[in-house]
């Protein structure tokens, strides 16, 4: 741990502790470079080992949920892309979703398929990022070049369907803005094609690799029971052996119709995950040949349903959810029967999975941490709002 | 935000959800017509529009009535979603009787919505999943005063400690027995609660982070203090 940069702070305690030493307290963060954003984390540390963890979060709050109560319905979307800025396309999915069930709008099959296809692709562009940064936490620097790669088709190709790379704005309540652009899907299927050898290779680089074994197997174990207690989901969950996604478990769009499987492990450590998270980019590229194929059979059709020119839902209340990359990310939409919401929550799986971390990281060496905050996948900006 | 004036929350009264139909005037199309729709309309097959209907004799919540007497004040279905509403004194015992007897092990959501000149003023909200029950869904609302403390479920569901703590910094609302009710997404001093519906979308100058000179530690200027200016 060359690279530390935290503040250190003596604080003399008195009792036994581990090596007989004084445990100390040691801010991680906020601006160190492995906590992806602006997060600090309190260590209480005793010689390397930490004995406890805590996460001080909020440098990034941006108060959007209270900006979500002045917006009109179409006017939130693009303030959701600013949620988890690596995923946008999966934060307007269930914005819309929540909106669209308190409407009771149907949408067209056509649009459901696209807002697979663009989620898929907006889950693997999210893994490539994870993959990219969790290696390069642990020194491995290489899979940064390789993933990068991919990363970047996948954002030349939002950037051709809807001008944008990352805060993509690209779902609309009742379905979508635009049509796919002329040959978009076949540029789309020769990436997805290619990719799976583009996988195997960030496996040979990894998964048998010695070091990454021995800095991430048995590293920051959450069984399946303490997941469900600290609400932890997505990758995570799944890790532990629990093979619960939201696509199967409480489907949305075209989900029933696809044909694919959930990754599980089952020493539910950073390895696991790492494995769970290469088999979902595997997973979504099953998806996204089976979106090419059905969009390439069914060239025509709306991709937006039959919506009021202001979107006034009925005064009510509803929750939809969406398998983000991170894990089930879920709007809570209360109406007053106005054209702006009344109150919109957000579920934050980052936020959420975060609330583990302590748990994950007792005991461990603090260059361990590193690892373990890679590996629960947060964005700051999901985290604080 | 002086136009906020025509989308005044119509507020429902207690433990009560929201009814379509009571703020007419906003809602002309929806309002109207959630029974007249015809399910076999010529457009494209168009589900009805959602409305809250009574939900008092499902099973969960007449097994939970009878379990923990008292506990369940109301019951509506929307959107094929049932929302219970929960007497604040039964509140945990509610909590505990359907984490370990209805296998509701999950608590997906907890947040808060603030209805400013109903009384109670908020509501608690919570989302609860089980996996045993074929991922069933249940959300259970309390009805909490100004000023009044809602019970902590943190000792039945350890994910709502920062979903309390974070209901606690935005809203204003103690949870009794919280293990660490601190703030958590604004900082320590900062004076107010965000997403009441009183608090100025602008923002309020609280000062005290950037001049600790000027003003008390803890504390921003006071609200007719003429240093306290809005953004916009």
């Amino acid at each position: 741990m060359s690279e530390f940069v935290g503040t250190v702070g003596a604080v003399p305690e008195a009792g036994d502790t581990m090596l007989g030493l004084r445990e100390m307290e040691l801010n991680f963060g906020p601006q160190h470079p492995s906590t992806h954003g602006v997060l600090r984390i309190v260590l209480k540390v005793d010689g390397e080992r930490i004995v406890s963890a805590r996460p001080d979060i909020g440098y990034l709050h941006r108060g959007t949920e209270k900006l979500f109560e002045t917006e009109t319905y179409p006017m939130v979307i693009p303030h959701t892309d600013r949620l988890d800025y690596v995923a946008a396309a999966t934060n307007n999915h269930a914005y819309v979703l929540v909106v669209e069930k308190l409407l009771g709008l149907e949408i067209p099959k056509r649009a459901q398929y696209i807002r697979v296809v663009l989620d898929e692709m907006q889950r693997i562009s999210s893994h490539l990022l994870w993959l990219a940064t969790a290696a390069i936490d642990l020194g491995a620097i290489t899979p940064f070049f390789y993933t990068f790669r991919e990363r970047e088709v996948i954002l030349d190709l939002f950037e051709d369907y809807c001008g944008a790379r990352l805060t993509l704005n690209c779902m609309r309540v009742g379905g979508l803005e635009e049509e796919l652009t002329p040959g978009w899907i076949e540029r789309l299927r020769a990436f997805t094609e290619d990719l799976g050898g583009k996988i195997d290779e960030y496996e040979e680089l990894l998964t048998e690799n010695r070091i990454w074994k021995d800095r991430t197997i048995g590293v920051g174990i959450l069984k399946t029971d303490r997941c469900i207690a600290w609400g932890v989901t997505g990758p995570p969950l799944r890790a532990s052996g629990l093979a619960w996604d939201i696509r199967r478990a409480i489907p949305y769009e075209c989900y029933p119709e696809l044909d694919f499987e959930i990754p599980t492990g089952k020493n539910a450590d950073t390895y696991d995950r790492y494995l769970v998270r290469i088999a979902e980019l595997r997973q979504s590229r099953r998806i996204l040949l089976q979106c090419c194929d059905w969009l390439t059979a069914n060239p025509t059709g709306e991709i937006r349903g039959k919506v009021p020119r202001v979107i006034k839902p009925p005064a009510g209340e509803a929750y939809a959810s969406v398998e983000s990359p991170k894990g089930e990310l879920g709007f809570y939409l209360v109406s007053n029967g106005g054209n702006r919401p009344y109150r919109l929550r957000v579920r934050p799986p980052s936020f959420i999975n975060l609330q583990a971390l302590p748990e994950m990281a007792r005991g461990h060496m603090v260059s361990d941490l590193v690892a373990i905050i890679g590996t629960i996948d947060i964005v700051l900006g999901e985290v604080d709002r | 935000m002086a136009e906020d004036a025509k989308d005044a929350p119509a507020a429902p009264a207690a433990g009560e959800p929201a009814k379509p139909g009571v703020p007419a005037p906003a809602t002309p199309a929806a309002a109207a017509t959630p029974k007249a729709t015809p399910a076999k309309a010529a457009a494209p097959a168009k589900a009805p529009v959602p409305a809250a209907t009574d939900a008092a004799s499902e099973p969960l919540v007449v097994a939970l009535a009878a379990a923990v007497p008292g506990a369940v004040v109301s019951a509506k279905k929307m959107a094929s979603q049932t929302t219970i509403g929960i007497a604040p004194g039964k509140l945990v015992e509610a909590c505990r009787h359907l984490k370990d007897k209805e296998t509701f092990t999950f608590l997906v959501d907890l947040t808060a919505v603030d209805w400013k000149e109903r009384d109670p003023r908020f509501d608690v909200v919570y989302w609860l999943h089980s996996f045993d029950r074929g991922n069933e869904r249940v959300r259970l609302r309390v009805g909490i005063k100004d000023e009044q403390a809602c019970p902590t479920v943190a000792g039945v569901w350890e994910t709502a400690n920062w979903m309390e703590r974070e209901v606690f910094d935005l809203f204003g609302i103690s949870f009794e027995g919280h293990p660490d009710l601190r703030r958590i997404l604004t900082w320590d001093g900062f004076q107010g609660h965000p997403l009441r519906k009183d608090f100025p979308v602008e923002g309020i100058d609280t000062g005290a982070a950037i001049y600790p000179d000027r003003y008390p530690e803890g504390g921003g200027p006071a609200p007719d203090d003429k240093n306290r200016k809005t953004v916009s």
